[in-house]
């Protein structure tokens, strides 16, 4: 039987065929490989992802230029990315994905301004090499910017335009790094595949050309992106701790601490989906070993944290960071109560991202919510499952598309950073090298569900009925309409942080107004029922 | 914010700077939402179809149902018919709509894919239901912008819908609205009703884009075109198309396939753009304009004067799209302001053409320039300070870089309540133009006053 709190009597492996039955065969059969039944009593429920989207299905899902410059090249903000292509890609990417910037001393910041070569039919027929190139040049004149990005869109690849060539040859006659990225849309499945092309190149490129030292027990934090201020939230309690931040990858990012990253001691990996592979490859290349944290939720950001600790093992440090959180818990736990008390038992569903439709389960279960389904957008296997079955995965012909790096140790900037007798055991404490996904902390009875569509969506809140869906802007106002609140987990609902300590209350706050709103209740009209009206006028019969 | 914006205007040749426009899909989805019971379907990427339904998402707060072909790197390189295909097995079972309204992307363009053949293959396949309609537009990206999308989509329904030779039906008239918000389509179909007339409004994305909650979700909302009214748009007598950039290719196309013939006007915001609305239609049909509307062009003109004190000689730079900044500028100008820099990202010289021979002989000639971007305008206003910005979203760095007075008008609107409820055309809507640009000029006088200067009434 079900132990879904919200709906008794919805059987969930009923509810997957009963949704499956929506669909032509085929599609039926390739759907259900992207949905579970949770079982705890089942080791290794293995789950598809990652894989095809099938055509006309209405998924959440979006592009590999979106995964590329959306996503993790477009929070640095001394930098001017150019999108190389016609006017909409860089036209929609532009100051929607709330990756908030400060500029550092230089005062660049190109963070507000949109770059494209708009494109125009003649160039698509003559080719855009030039028209890049000049582009390129024109940037750098205006704004002399601290190194030049160029994101191809899909006709690009279409047509032939060689733009790492261009940026090459730019590169050497400006004496400014510029990086091209072939991230056209239709390269992948989704976003992913242009994270994966991002990483490459911030780490072939980008990553070890200076090696300016960063003192103290120094940190990155990879998979960061700053939305709503969350990097500055993580930023506050880990300076308090005293642990110095190298770099972020890549939210409030700035070009020059990307080059010196490998001189950090630790990197912390938050969205593993987005930069696990910069993550394993500086680990390869430099020895910087990577720990998956995550800093949403209190309890999931004070387990970060004393991971952070055990890695460098130092009582100093690990006082240091105990006396942080006994200091931060007390006050954040006080302010929850109160909301705690309004939400206790409530139920929620998660559908976004790669790592969020996660992270967040830590944040609802310290306010007392249940999830009862959740799945990502655009996740891989081991998001689910764990990083332990990444070598099981297959690679299909769209995942093959996109270049794995062969990394080595580096001749001379190679250093790990511990005995090979401590960095075993902390591999098997499972605090480095280790991300556990998301399937062995659903309870039993819970879904499932990988690149959900707007089908199984639907029949999924009129079934379950949750009390709150965290998803993205496409589903809000769909999920809205039944009468049941969305809070948008890529953007926030344009507020934040809800990193930390301090973003713990400002979910919460949140979460409490949106469920308990008293304008939702003015959905059914009085004048639906006639006897209920005069009742409530008082006029007598 | 936007330091690195100098007045100094250098000649650029290829890098587009904080565009004016966006691509045609999105014009082409929007048109396909105004039709009942439809699908829109983006022949391309899956990002293609995701950002255009955020980016309308996040403009009216409101379900945006679209569908995709998902293109992937095989169907890039073999042709995207498979995934047209299956798109449509997909979504017929699946969704059920009346309608799917196919649009292409920069991608499917560029492969060359032949949109009717594929279609017409898969209806003979038995892929598309009977009773059901595959209509389609071809909206390259790098062509034009969403405003050219928007009215390649029109004239794709004229395409597949108008019926040619058709018997005249009495006091039907076409009413293409061109590119405005739902409450300008509501608006216009109750304007040309009052008059006696039957409206064929389409694309009417009233009811669509601007649902009521009730606890009940509706994939296709009740609103949009019905194709049943779509198939007599050849028994029209008379078509009324509104804006150049957005209505006159449908308008024409409608006029070739089903004889109706048409007058182009400008979108009828403000007095005068309004009244060539009305006087189209009587002249066309013999109907007159109802004694409410006359009172509603009194009560405006009431108002330009009542509030000329804060209008007269403000210096504005407005920018959007052409048919709606057009008509804007010429309203603005009929209230004595002086619309100093205008711009629009959409290609047309026509832009240009209408709006010099509006404001001839009227103030200094303002800067107007189409195909330019926002970069550009905030260059001239550097060297050129105005008192007023009227523009989309994306002005308000601008406004909060120079300190300037903004109203939000056109798409996208992404940070303020009411463009998808009240409406901008009609006497009507001049009122709550006015009321917006004047409120605006107001708070910031009231914010500036000194406590000696700051008074009670204004």
């Amino acid at each position: 039987m079900s132990d879904l709190k919200s709906c008794p009597t919805v059987e969930p492996d009923e509810f997957v065929d009963k949704t499956l039955k929506n669909y032509p065969t085929k599609v039926a059969k390739k759907r259900r490989a992207h949905m579970l039944v949770r079982q705890e009593s089942e080791e290794n429920q293995n789950i598809n992802a990652n894989a095809r989207s099938v055509p006309g299905i209405i998924t959440q899902r979006g592009c590999c230029y979106a995964g590329c410059k959306g996503v993790v090249i477009g929070p640095y903000g001394d930098m001017v990315h150019i999108t190389h292509g016609p006017i909409g890609c860089g036209f929609y990417s532009w100051l929607t994905r709330r990756n908030l910037f400060k500029p550092g001393e230089d005062g660049k910041n190109y963070s507000t301004y949109c770059f494209s070569t708009d494109m125009e039919e003649h160039d698509i027929i003559f080719g855009g090499e030039k028209k890049l190139k000049q582009a390129i040049y024109e940037a750098y004149e205006t704004f002399k910017p601290n190194a030049i990005s160029v994101h191809a869109t899909c006709p690009i690849g279409l047509i032939g335009d060689d733009v790492q060539a261009v940026a090459r040859e730019a590169e050497a006659e400006l004496g400014v790094k510029v990086l091209a990225f072939n991230c056209e849309g239709y390269k992948g499945v989704s976003q992913s595949a242009g994270h994966h092309i991002a990483n490459n190149k911030l780490f072939s490129e980008v990553v070890g050309t200076c090696d300016q030292p960063i003192e103290g027990y120094s940190v990155n934090i990879l998979g960061e992106y700053n939305i709503g201020g969350d990097a500055w939230e993580i930023e506050r309690i880990l300076k308090k701790c005293g642990i110095r931040v190298g770099a972020t990858f890549s939210g409030d990012g700035k070009f020059e601490e990307m080059t010196s990253a490998h001189m950090a001691s630790l990197n912390l990996v938050m969205c593993y989906r987005s930069i696990n592979y910069l993550a394993d490859m500086m680990e390869t290349r430099f020895g910087i070993p990577w720990a998956k944290v995550n800093f949403i939720g209190v309890s999931a950001m004070s387990k970060s944290l004393r991971k952070i600790a055990r890695f460098f093992e130092d009582p100093e440090l690990t006082s240091k960071v105990e006396q942080v959180i006994q200091e931060e818990e007390e006050r954040v736990y006080k302010e929850l109560a109160p909301y705690k008390e309004r939400l206790q038992g409530k139920t929620a569903m998660l559908f976004v991202g790669g790592s969020r439709a996660h992270h967040y389960q830590d944040l609802l279960k310290d306010l007392g919510l249940t999830p009862v389904a959740a799945g990502y957008e655009f996740a891989h296997r081991d998001d689910y499952e764990g990083s332990q079955i990444v070598s099981d995965i297959k690679l299909d012909a769209d995942s093959r598309n996109i270049e794995e790096l062969k990394v080595t140790p580096h001749p001379e900037k190679y250093r790990p950073r511990l005995s090979p007798e401590k960095q075993k055991q902390l591999e098997e404490e499972k605090v480095l090298k280790h991300y556990h996904g998301m399937i062995p902390d659903m309870p039993s009875g819970t879904l499932v569900i990988d690149d959900i569509s707007h089908a199984e969506l639907e029949r999924l809140i009129l079934d379950l009925r949750p009390d709150i869906v965290l998803s993205g802007i496409k589903d809000k106002y769909v999920i809205e309409k039944f009468g049941i609140p969305s809070k948008q987990i890529h953007n926030y609902d344009y507020s934040g942080p809800f990193s930390g300590y301090e973003g713990a209350i400002n979910f919460a706050r949140e979460i409490d107004m949106m469920i308990h709103n008293p304008a939702w209740k003015f959905m059914a009209s009085p004048f639906e029922k006639k006897p209920l009206l005069t009742a409530e006028l008082g006029v007598d019969k | 914010m936007l330091d690195h914006t100098t007045s100094e205007i250098t000649p650029r040749k290829a890098l587009r700077v904080n565009p004016a426009k966006t691509c045609q899909p999105i014009g082409a989805m929007y048109a396909a939402l105004g039709i009942n019971r439809c699908l829109p379907h983006s022949h391309g990427s899956q990002g293609c179809c995701s950002y255009h339904r955020s980016h309308l998402t996040r403009h009216y707060k409101e379900p945006v149902m679209a569908s995709t072909s998902s293109f992937t790197e095989g169907a890039s390189v073999f042709g995207g018919s498979p995934n047209l295909r299956q798109s449509l097995k997909t979504i017929f079972q699946t969704y059920d709509p009346d309608v799917v309204a196919v649009h292409t992307t920069c991608l499917s363009e560029t492969i060359g894919d032949d949109i009717p053949t594929i279609v017409k293959k898969a209806s003979e396949d038995g892929i598309v239901p009977r009773g059901k309609w595959v209509i389609h537009a071809s909206t390259p990206s790098y062509a034009g912008s969403h405003v050219t999308g928007f009215s390649n989509m029109v004239k794709g329904m004229v395409d597949y819908f108008t019926n040619k030779g058709e018997k005249k039906v009495k006091g039907q008239i076409n009413i293409l609205p061109g590119y405005v918000e739902p409450p300008d389509m509501r608006k216009l179909k109750s304007m040309v009703a009052e008059m006696g007339l039957t409206p064929v409004v389409f694309p009417d994305t009233s009811d669509v884009l601007d649902t009521p909650k009730t606890g009940h979700y509706e994939m296709y909302p009740p609103g949009g075109t019905k194709v049943e009214k779509l198939l007599t748009t050849g028994a029209s007598e008379y078509t009324m198309a509104m804006g150049h950039f957005s209505s006159k290719d449908p308008a024409a196309h409608l006029e070739l396939k089903g004889g109706v013939p048409f007058t182009l006007s400008d979108t009828p915001i403000g007095v005068q753009a309004t009244d060539r609305f009305y006087q189209g239609i009587m002249e066309a049909t013999g109907a007159e304009i109802p004694k409410a509307q006359l009172d509603d062009r009194g009560r405006l003109v009431d108002m330009m004067t009542d509030y000329q004190h804060y209008l007269y000689g403000k210096k504005v730079a407005l920018w959007g799209d052409p048919d709606q900044v057009i008509s804007l500028a010429e309203f603005m100008s009929d209230m004595g302001m002086q619309p100093v820099c205008i711009i629009t990202g959409t290609p047309g010289k026509i832009f240009e053409k209408r709006l010099k021979a509006i404001l001839e002989g009227k103030a200094l000639m303002p800067v107007i320039a189409q195909k330019q971007d926002l970069f550009y305008l905030h260059q001239v206003i550097k060297k050129q300070p105005v008192d007023l910005l009227v523009g989309n979203t994306y002005g308000k760095y601008i406004a909060r870089a120079e300190d300037t007075p903004f109203v939000r008008f056109g798409f996208p609107i992404l940070d303020r309540a009411g463009h998808s409820y009240f409406p901008s055309v009609g006497y009507k809507g001049g009122i709550h133009l006015l009321t917006s640009i004047v409120n605006t000029l107001l708070d910031r006088q009231d914010r500036d006053a000194p406590d000696e200067r700051f008074e009670l009434v204004l």
